[in-house]
């Protein structure tokens, strides 16, 4: 089931029409997931898409592969049960902040601390789209919307703090139009052993238009975000001339102008990647990459471990039949 | 009067006493050692939701009470020849549950003044001629066992928690039975206990010596019949475990791996601990994190290729209807078990009712048509679960199992079957990619293609979204939703076609009354049927095994009887069903009390009826 395929982005493509909207940033999400499972080497049909319900959970229709499109909220529970039946599957679940975040939040907390062995991809565009445009979980508040005229009141959620706090053992960001950082993502949170979370920050044109523009833009890019890589120096801006201090005792950060200085990045410190997920500041750049990789021993296998599942033959069925038996 | 013999001589015998007396136990191994004697049986326990309720309070009252003798044990029986009673509060609330004239035996010691209180009791009823219509038996068991186990040397708890084994053992001698099983099972439960094994078994054999010496008898309750059971190998077992047997059956059967994914629930969980103790064996078991993930992974699991089950009760059920739709939508086969118990809302935790029936048959949004099948006794789980699991995996659907409290927790001796004679189910994967689509059908039983993922060049989507037809792409084609509709609907009503075979149980197969009913009223309406023909009315009894589709015939044999009756534990959901499939004047009898019916109730209800007809029309054929 493991053997290494020669794919390409095109074998993935199905003969459905994509009904994205014109500009949506799925469309380069799904380009990314082609390119990442074209690149994987599983044979496309021991891959299984689960998604539940709004726009983003129209993808498994667009890639060649098996594909489940599910009820809202639920696909990580889904998943769950399509491990467990068949844990050699290459199970992807994606799905928005509504599904993720709202509905299904319950599922994504007890998938993530479980650590069922799938990539949880949440397209956070911070809108209701398919149900036209009120505000999620993670709109920022005072955002209007027609189910709030005067504003959102509610704080969001922080994705990638809510997985970490969850006792998420992989937790990711990057942005949709990222097309460098995104594949390199998927291609990390792939080759992870356990629940891979990957918050993917993705533009809603006609709902939420430009929400992260001020990250994801070729103008901004380089001075708003920085990318952390395990091992690395955290460092940002143009010429990457600037990095980020990690102050451990408040678990905040200080920018300084010496690229020397810079702490290096070290996805297995929680309290680091805690630190990155939650950085909120305009006066610092957003963080985007693998925050944590801890692996630990994924929920099929610790339970094939402890209980090993065994066929019943019919000698078994009449064994356990008779147990406590008498003859009259 | 029809010279028909009555049913041979039995004894009802009721245990109560607190929750944490161990009364469970004690019936338990109580049928377990009649059992062995050679009677037919059946137990009800009767327990409160709560886990231990504050000692000697009315509500914490728990009891257990089993009906014993010749063959044909259908009920726990109407009212107790015997009651024994351990406080107070357990003899107030239970005594209308005595028949006139009828055995209770106490203990002396637990009607102290506090008890006697919090029961409720002003005076002693021991004392104030309140219980002269009775025969009384009062002995000191907290005292006896104390003095029982003294020389093992446990502690005054554990000389208490005793009491239980030291009545099973006056039990014994009372009825007749065997010490020796229990014995056994106090060495096995409390291996790791000698002191507990010691004081259990001492206190067990003083009882027994203590009405020996006593010379006590039950008097009339005291048959010793034995059953005419045939030869054969039986088990006591209960609903829950009927069930269990039943999906390991499946297993075995099927090849396939059953994944058994549920979240706690009274009174389902009983299953769960089942399932779990089998270790992994036939049946992985999940305890997820609500009830909707639980029937979500199920159905995960039945699209990987093995088979999804999930269980519930009441609340539970109603939390799974939207994923129940998606499961009919996609045509995945899955089993969903639903552990009736008194509702709406939280309602009775442990006690029975039927009232989920019209939300297993209805309570999905959209036309989402699915088989419902109900298993009459706690044996007959077993065979149930094979063919709720065929239907399944024949047709790629879900199926929905409605058990209750009673029969889940009712224990009755069942005949083994022949385990190499059982029906095989036989899975059909899809694996020739030549013009495969997920959607389309098989022209005899309308099931989709089952294509597991890995199954090489068969990847395809499903979801949600209305199918095509055959391609099963998305579509919003008007003509192709009502093809979709109308083969849905086509493709569950199919299943009557081969479905269980249903003819008249007992009584007239023809004639003026004919009674329905389904799920844990057999017992209770097979006696009241059976009185009923000994008196010479015209009478017959079907019960629905399979609710939905209707049987094939059940036109046919409803065109038998001049009338119809349907006794339910509802407000009468399957009259209504009845009512508007065949368009009779089926009447209903219902109770919604949150215990099973007595026979009599049955009786007088039918009796009435009987009373108001016109005149008994003459026997057809």
């Amino acid at each position: 089931m493991n053997q290494v395929i020669k794919l390409t982005p095109k074998d993935f493509e199905t003969d459905q029409e994509v009904r994205w909207c014109p500009g949506c940033g799925d469309y380069a999400i799904l380009k990314s997931m082609r390119k990442t499972l074209s690149e994987v080497g599983r044979n496309p049909d021991d891959v299984v898409v689960v998604s539940g319900i709004g726009c983003a959970a129209r993808l498994p229709y667009y890639l060649e592969t098996y594909g489940f499109h599910s009820i809202h909220g639920r696909a990580p529970s889904l998943a769950t049960g399509i491990k467990l039946a068949n844990p050699e599957l290459d199970v992807w679940v994606v799905g928005g902040d509504g599904d993720f975040l709202a509905i299904g939040g319950n599922h994504l907390t007890h998938i993530l601390r479980r650590n069922v062995d799938v990539n949880l991809i949440l397209f956070n565009n911070a809108v209701y789209g398919l149900t036209k445009g009120q505000f999620s979980p993670t709109s920022i508040p005072g955002t209007r919307s027609p189910s709030t005229p005067d504003g959102s009141v509610d704080p969001p959620v922080n994705p990638a703090t809510l997985a970490l706090g969850g006792n998420g053992s992989f937790v990711a960001r990057t942005a949709d139009t990222l097309q460098d950082h995104l594949p390199e993502v998927l291609l990390r949170a792939h080759a992870f052993v356990g629940a891979a979370f990957v918050e993917v920050l993705q533009n809603c044109i006609v709902y939420n238009d430009n929400a992260f523009g001020d990250l994801t833009s070729k103008r901004h890019r380089a001075e708003n975000t920085v990318i952390v890589r395990h091992g690395e120096p955290m460092l940002f801006g143009a010429d990457n001339d600037r990095g980020l201090i990690y102050e451990p005792v408040r678990g905040e950060f200080r920018v300084t102008g010496n690229a020397s200085e810079a702490s290096l990045h070290d996805e297995t410190n929680w309290a680091l990647a805690a630190a990155l997920a939650r950085v909120n500041d305009p006066d610092l750049p957003t963080p985007l990459g693998v925050f944590y990789c801890a692996p630990r021993e994924d929920f099929v296998s610790a339970r094939e471990d402890l209980i090993p599942y065994t066929p019943l033959s019919p000698g078994d069925l009449k064994d356990l039949l008779y147990t406590d038996s008498w003859r009259a | 009067m029809i010279g028909n013999e009555g049913p041979g001589p039995r004894t009802v015998v009721r245990f109560a006493g607190d929750s944490g007396d161990g009364i469970q136990v004690l019936g338990g191994e109580f049928a377990k050692a009649v059992a062995m004697e050679h009677h037919d049986l059946l137990t009800l326990p009767d327990f409160p939701a709560e886990i231990r309720a504050p000692a000697g309070s009315t509500f914490g009252v728990s009891a257990f009470q089993i009906q014993f003798g010749g063959d044909g044990v259908l009920t726990p029986g109407d009212e107790a020849d015997v009651l024994f009673a351990f406080n107070p509060a357990a003899l107030k609330t239970n005594l209308d549950t005595l028949k006139r004239g009828g055995v209770i035996v106490v203990d002396t010691d637990a009607f102290s003044p506090r008890n006697l209180k919090r029961a409720g009791y002003a005076v002693n009823p021991l004392e104030d001629g309140s219980l002269s219509e009775y025969r009384l038996m009062s002995m000191a068991i907290t005292h006896l066992t104390a003095e029982a186990v003294a020389p093992t040397g446990v502690g005054r708890k554990q000389a208490g928690r005793a009491k239980n084994f030291w009545s099973l053992g006056l039990s014994l001698w009372l009825f007749g039975g065997d010490r020796a099983p229990t014995i056994q099972w106090i060495e096995s439960k409390f291996s790791s206990m000698p002191d507990v094994v010691a004081s259990n078994v001492a206190a067990l054999n003083a009882g027994h010596a203590y009405g020996e010496t006593m010379e006590l008898d039950a008097g009339d309750a005291a048959l010793g019949v034995n059953a005419e059971l045939h030869h054969g190998v039986f088990r006591t077992i209960t609903g829950t475990d009927a069930m269990g047997l039943g999906l390991a059956a499946v297993a075995a059967l099927s090849g396939l791996k059953l994944t058994y994914s549920s979240y706690p629930i009274t009174p389902a969980s009983a299953l769960l601990h089942f399932l779990a103790s089998l270790k992994g064996r036939g049946i992985v078991t999940f305890q997820a994190e609500d009830e909707v993930a639980a029937i979500t992974a199920a159905i995960g699991t039945s699209y990987a290729g093995g088979l999804g089950v999930t269980a519930s009760a009441g609340p539970g059920l109603s939390l799974k209807t939207e994923a129940l739709g998606l499961a009919v939508a996609v045509e995945l086969p899955l089993l969903v078990i639903d552990v009736q118990r008194a509702g709406p809302s939280t309602g009775m935790p442990t006690k029975p009712e039927q009232a989920d029936l019209n939300l297993a048959l209805y309570g999905r949004h959209g036309e989402a048509p699915l088989p419902v099948l109900a298993p009459a006794t706690p044996s007959e789980c077993f065979r149930i679960m094979i063919e709720a699991a065929r239907i399944a995996t024949t047709y790629m659907t879900p199926v929905i199992v409605l058990s209750d409290a009673y029969i889940a927790n009712a224990a009755e001796p069942w005949e083994l079957p022949d385990t190499d004679a059982l029906p095989p189910i036989a899975p059909a994967f899809r694996s020739d990619p030549a013009g495969f689509e997920p959607f389309t059908r098989d022209p005899e039983t309308l099931a989709r293609p089952w294509a597991k993922p890995g199954t090489p060049a068969l990847a395809h989507r499903i979801g949600g979204l209305e199918r095509a037809d055959g391609s099963g792409n998305i579509s919003y084609d008007p003509e192709n939703h009502q093809r979709m509709t109308d083969l849905r609907a086509e493709k569950i009503a199919r299943v009557a076609e081969q479905g269980l075979e249903h003819e008249i149980d007992s009584g007239a197969t023809s004639g003026d009354l004919l009674v329905i009913g389904w799920g844990s009223t057999y017992g209770a309406i097979e006696d009241a049927v059976s009185g009923l023909t000994r008196a010479g009315f015209s009478v017959g009894h079907l019960h629905l095994r399979q609710i939905w589709p209707l049987p094939a015939n059940l036109g046919a044999i409803l065109a038998r009887f001049g009338n119809v009756a349907v006794a339910e534990m509802n407000r009468g959901q399957l009259a209504r069903l009845i009512r508007s499939e065949f368009l009779v004047d089926a009447r209903s009898i219902t109770q919604t009390s949150g215990q099973p019916f007595k026979v009599g109730t049955i009786e007088a209800a039918l009796r009435d009826l009987l009373d108001g007809l016109p005149r008994p029309r003459s026997q057809i054929g």
